[in-house]
């Protein structure tokens, strides 16, 4: 009798143990469901239709791309402010290379090296002048919104986008590819990271960082360079979500993303990202852009005003990390 | 009887750290725990101190039910813990430290004269009254922070101090103020159990003693009807004839000089030549400067003044020596050389300080263990997962690197290792890697006996294939039964090595209290 109790007592732990640890790896799922799942009933034509699920989708893609960034930046320990002015600055520069009479790829490819650059530059004065990555980027943030309205003379851009609004289009052309090509590259690039994360020498170099900084230094990891690659890969995305914003607006708008970042970090966090680094991965942080995506459309469709929309992310915000808290608090007593 | 605790188990996950243990503490006794690594003594005593609850069996203190809930419930009970792994607030002082949690106020406000008051006497109960001054805990060493914890017990008018593994960073000095200090609480009616793997402690120290084995308490009896080998069969399950095994080495030329190395503080003067196939010891009190001498000559502290050398060795794999950047690297260099240098170079550090400096706990064993080789399993700059997991097989089995679990999960965090198992995957990093000069600051912290002697064995076959070892420790018999010379450090002087034979204990200390230079 006894025995029963006891290996029925210390199964319900495992089990309790178990569903804590799931609901960490499930939550954001659970969460993406219940909203998808919420809208669909209030507004289920509206916003099940195949258009509306289009245009999700191709709203994600700047969120997205940034929150794939801040994701190895999350992990390494640090944060990245300046990325919804790096996606202004980086649309602007695409434009005005068009307006200036360079073709789609020269266009494209200025404004990606940017976004590199300015992330490399972050990278650089955060190791170099070791100030923490908050103060650095958010100097930075600061520096690029001025530079963008600078290059733009504090207005939008107009340029032929010379086909480069394909991209983002919600119906594409071929229609065989569903959601826009913006989309497609959100997922592949996506898949790729998450490969680099968990799979290559500077994917575990960058947990080790944000795990214990002073420990990677000890185990001869160059830390300050494979800090500087983490922001330069972070202003990369920057730099192809800027690029693909101007493909989207088809101007180059330096008030563009304004405050993005903090939907950036927001998806990270959802994601299961911990600003103390050390954890989070690349699939919670794409969930975590979708579930915001799917959260502002319903509530535009069913007339929710911006203000509740912005009261459930707050909270889902917070949930998250009190899942995050509690899952911590059982792995170490 | 004071503590009564039957049939304990508890399990993580598939781990079964705890199967059936009992465990009786009479009052007024110094009670021992002893067992191998991870062989739940941690564990039983957090299920004591109500840091972690039990899932099944009973407890009794005093003769009433006894179910905590939480830390502050136990200590409300009269139960003080002292942990394994250090709790404090670095950025604290030692006098805030020491009252955390039970803050005296006054009128609502935090009453400091009070704090000092209460914090004064604890310590003057350890003799390091002038501990009292500090102002930030994380500037101090290893050895008064131990005495930090030992002195807030203390304050917690506790009818149980439990303290885990309190000597494994202390100096012998302060093991004789804290072995003082548990005299007196004995006197004062209070129970101590006692967690060590110094097992001439528990000899000295201890009334009565309990061993765990996988889980399981399988002896209890009397310090006084029992031996060193009597404990350690009951440990391990069989003797240890040779605790420190000999293997032959002969010293060949020189890997490592030092001449006149000076660090911002400490060392002052250090000069050394470490010749290869060689273990040099390095003894001295706690905070004479030898950690620090470690990390200067592995580029975590800057070099203010003099000369690091080391040796280049023919055959060292091609793939790495691309990496030192300039000849002068192997040369002087009054910044010193970052740590990715000193490695390309071939010289490893395992740090004193595993949780700060030397595991990522939040990481997978497996990653631990090959976080400075990541590249030498790698393909294309994948990490080979199979890899890491063969090198984990064959560290695990040499080492006994264990957990109450059927295997050893690679894939498990560092954390869920007890804490001598951490200490083994942070010594199995460096055995694993390709270097030549190894830098061991307490090597063997925390180690059971048996694994000691496998380590003894393991060090004297490096150096019987030509690596170079500098072996800090404050356990002097291991100093004396494993090294080849000794070298003293006396205020961050080093002082010129003298070999094993020409020394003894004594020697050892007078040259460390800078008495009579040999
Ligand atoms: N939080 C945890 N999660 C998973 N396993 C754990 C956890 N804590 C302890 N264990 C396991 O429980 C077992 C007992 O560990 P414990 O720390 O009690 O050993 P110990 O006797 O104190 O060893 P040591 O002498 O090395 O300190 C080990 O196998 C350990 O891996
Ligand atoms: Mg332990």
């Amino acid at each position: 009798m006894a025995a029963g109790k006891r290996t029925q007592d210390s199964r319900l732990t495992t089990v309790s143990d178990r569903l804590v640890r799931m609901l960490k790896w499930l939550g954001p799922f659970l969460a993406l469901a219940l909203v998808i799942a919420l809208f669909a009933g209030l507004a289920p034509d509206r916003f099940l239709s195949t258009y509306n699920l289009k245009t999700v989708a191709t709203q994600t893609v700047i969120v997205g791309l940034g929150a794939l960034g801040m994701t190895f930046v999350v992990i390494s320990g640090g944060i990245d402010l300046s990325v919804g002015s790096l996606i202004a600055l980086c649309s602007v520069i695409t434009a005005v290379a068009l307006r200036a009479g360079h073709g789609p790829m020269t266009a494209v490819l200025l404004g990606v090296s940017s976004g590199v650059l300015a992330g490399a530059v972050n990278g650089l004065l955060i190791t170099g002048l070791r100030i923490v990555p908050f103060i650095v980027t958010l100097g930075t943030m600061g520096i690029a919104r001025g530079l963008a309205k600078y290059l733009a003379d504090e207005q939008k851009v107009d340029a032929d986008a010379l086909g480069l609004s394909g991209l983002m289009a919600k119906s594409p052309d071929p229609a065989w590819l569903l959601v826009a090509p913006g989309v497609w590259l959100l997922l592949g690039l996506a898949v790729i990271s998450a490969v680099v994360l968990k799979r290559t020498v500077f994917g575990v170099h960058t947990f080790a960082i944000g795990s214990n900084e002073a420990t990677a230094h000890l185990c001869g990891i160059r830390v300050n360079r494979t800090k500087v690659l983490i922001y330069a890969l972070a202003g990369l995305f920057a730099g192809l979500a800027g690029v693909l914003q101007y493909c989207r607006l088809t101007v180059g708008d330096p008030t563009t993303a304004l405050g993005k970042e903090l939907d950036i970090i927001a998806a990270v966090v959802i994601g299961g990202g911990s600003l103390a680094g050390g954890s989070g991965g690349v699939l919670g942080s794409l969930i975590g852009a979708f579930l915001m995506a799917f959260l502002a459309n319903g509530c535009t469709l069913t007339g929710v005003p911006n203000y509740v929309q912005e009261i459930i992310i707050g909270a889902i915000i917070v949930a998250a990390v009190a899942i995050d808290a509690l899952r911590q608090h059982r792995d170490s007593p | 009887m004071l503590l009564a605790m039957h049939g304990i188990r508890k399990r993580f996950g598939a781990v079964c750290a705890l199967s059936g243990v009992d465990l009786r503490v009479l009052p007024g006794e110094v009670h021992a725990l002893i067992g191998e690594n991870g062989a739940g003594k941690s564990t039983l005593m957090k299920i004591l101190a109500g840091v972690l609850s039990p899932d099944d069996g009973d407890m009794r203190l005093a003769g009433a039910p006894y179910h905590p809930t939480g830390p502050r419930g136990a200590q409300a009970l009269g139960i003080a813990m002292i942990h394994q792994e250090l709790n404090l607030a670095d950025d604290l002082g030692v006098v805030e430290n020491i009252v955390l949690g039970r803050e005296p106020r006054r009128l609502g406000w935090f009453d400091r004269k009070a704090a000092v008051q209460r914090a004064r006497v604890a310590l003057a109960r350890l003799g390091r009254e002038e501990l009292v001054d500090n102002k930030r805990i994380g500037d101090l060493g290893p050895g008064p922070r131990q005495l930090v914890e030992v002195a807030r017990a203390l304050t917690l008018d506790a009818r149980i101090v439990v303290m885990d593994e309190p000597t494994s960073s202390l100096s012998q000095e302060d093991t004789e103020h804290l072995f003082a200090a548990i005299t007196r609480l004995k006197q004062a009616g209070v129970s101590v159990i006692y967690i060590s793997h110094f097992l001439e402690e528990v000899l000295r120290i201890a009334d009565r003693y309990t061993v765990l084995r996988d889980g399981r308490s399988v002896h209890t009896g009397a310090v006084a009807q029992t031996s060193e080998p009597m404990l350690v069969r009951h440990m391990v399950g069989r003797a240890i004839d040779e605790v420190f095994p000999r293997v032959e080495h002969t010293p060949g030329p020189p890997l490592l000089s030092l001449s006149n190395v000076a660090g911002t503080r400490l060392p002052v003067n250090a000069s050394l030549t470490l010749y290869r196939g060689e273990i040099l010891g390095l003894f001295g009190l706690i905070g004479a400067g030898r950690s620090e001498l470690l990390r200067v000559l592995y580029g975590l502290d800057p070099v203010r003044n003099g000369d690091v050398r080391v040796a280049h060795v023919a055959g060292r794999d091609a793939e790495r020596a691309h990496d030192v950047p300039s000849p002068r690297a192997t040369g002087t260099g009054v910044h010193g050389r970052a740590p990715w240098v000193r490695l390309a170079q071939g010289v490893g550090l395992l740090s004193e300080n595993r949780k700060d400096e030397g595991l990522a706990l939040t990481m997978t064993i497996a990653d631990n263990l090959t976080l400075s080789h990541l590249s030498h399993g790698a393909r294309f700059g994948f990490v080979s997962r199979a890899w890491q997991r063969e090198r984990l097989r064959r560290w695990a089995d040499v080492l006994a690197i264990r957990t109450g679990g059927p295997a050893l999960d690679a894939n498990a965090p560092v954390g869920t290792l007890s804490g001598g198992n951490q200490q083994k995957v942070a010594l199995a990093r460096l055995l694993d890697m390709d270097i030549h000069v190894l830098l061991l600051d307490e090597p063997t912290r925390g180690i059971d006996v048996g694994s000691k002697t496998e380590i003894y064995r393991l060090i004297g076959e490096l150096a019987a294939n030509g690596k170079a070892i500098l072996f800090v420790s404050s356990y002097v018999p291991e100093l004396l039964g494993v090294c080849d010379r000794i070298a003293v450090m006396h205020r961050g002087t080093l002082l010129p090595a003298a070999p094993v034979a020409d020394l003894s204990e004594a020697t050892l200390m007078t040259q460390a209290t800078g008495g009579a230079k040999t």
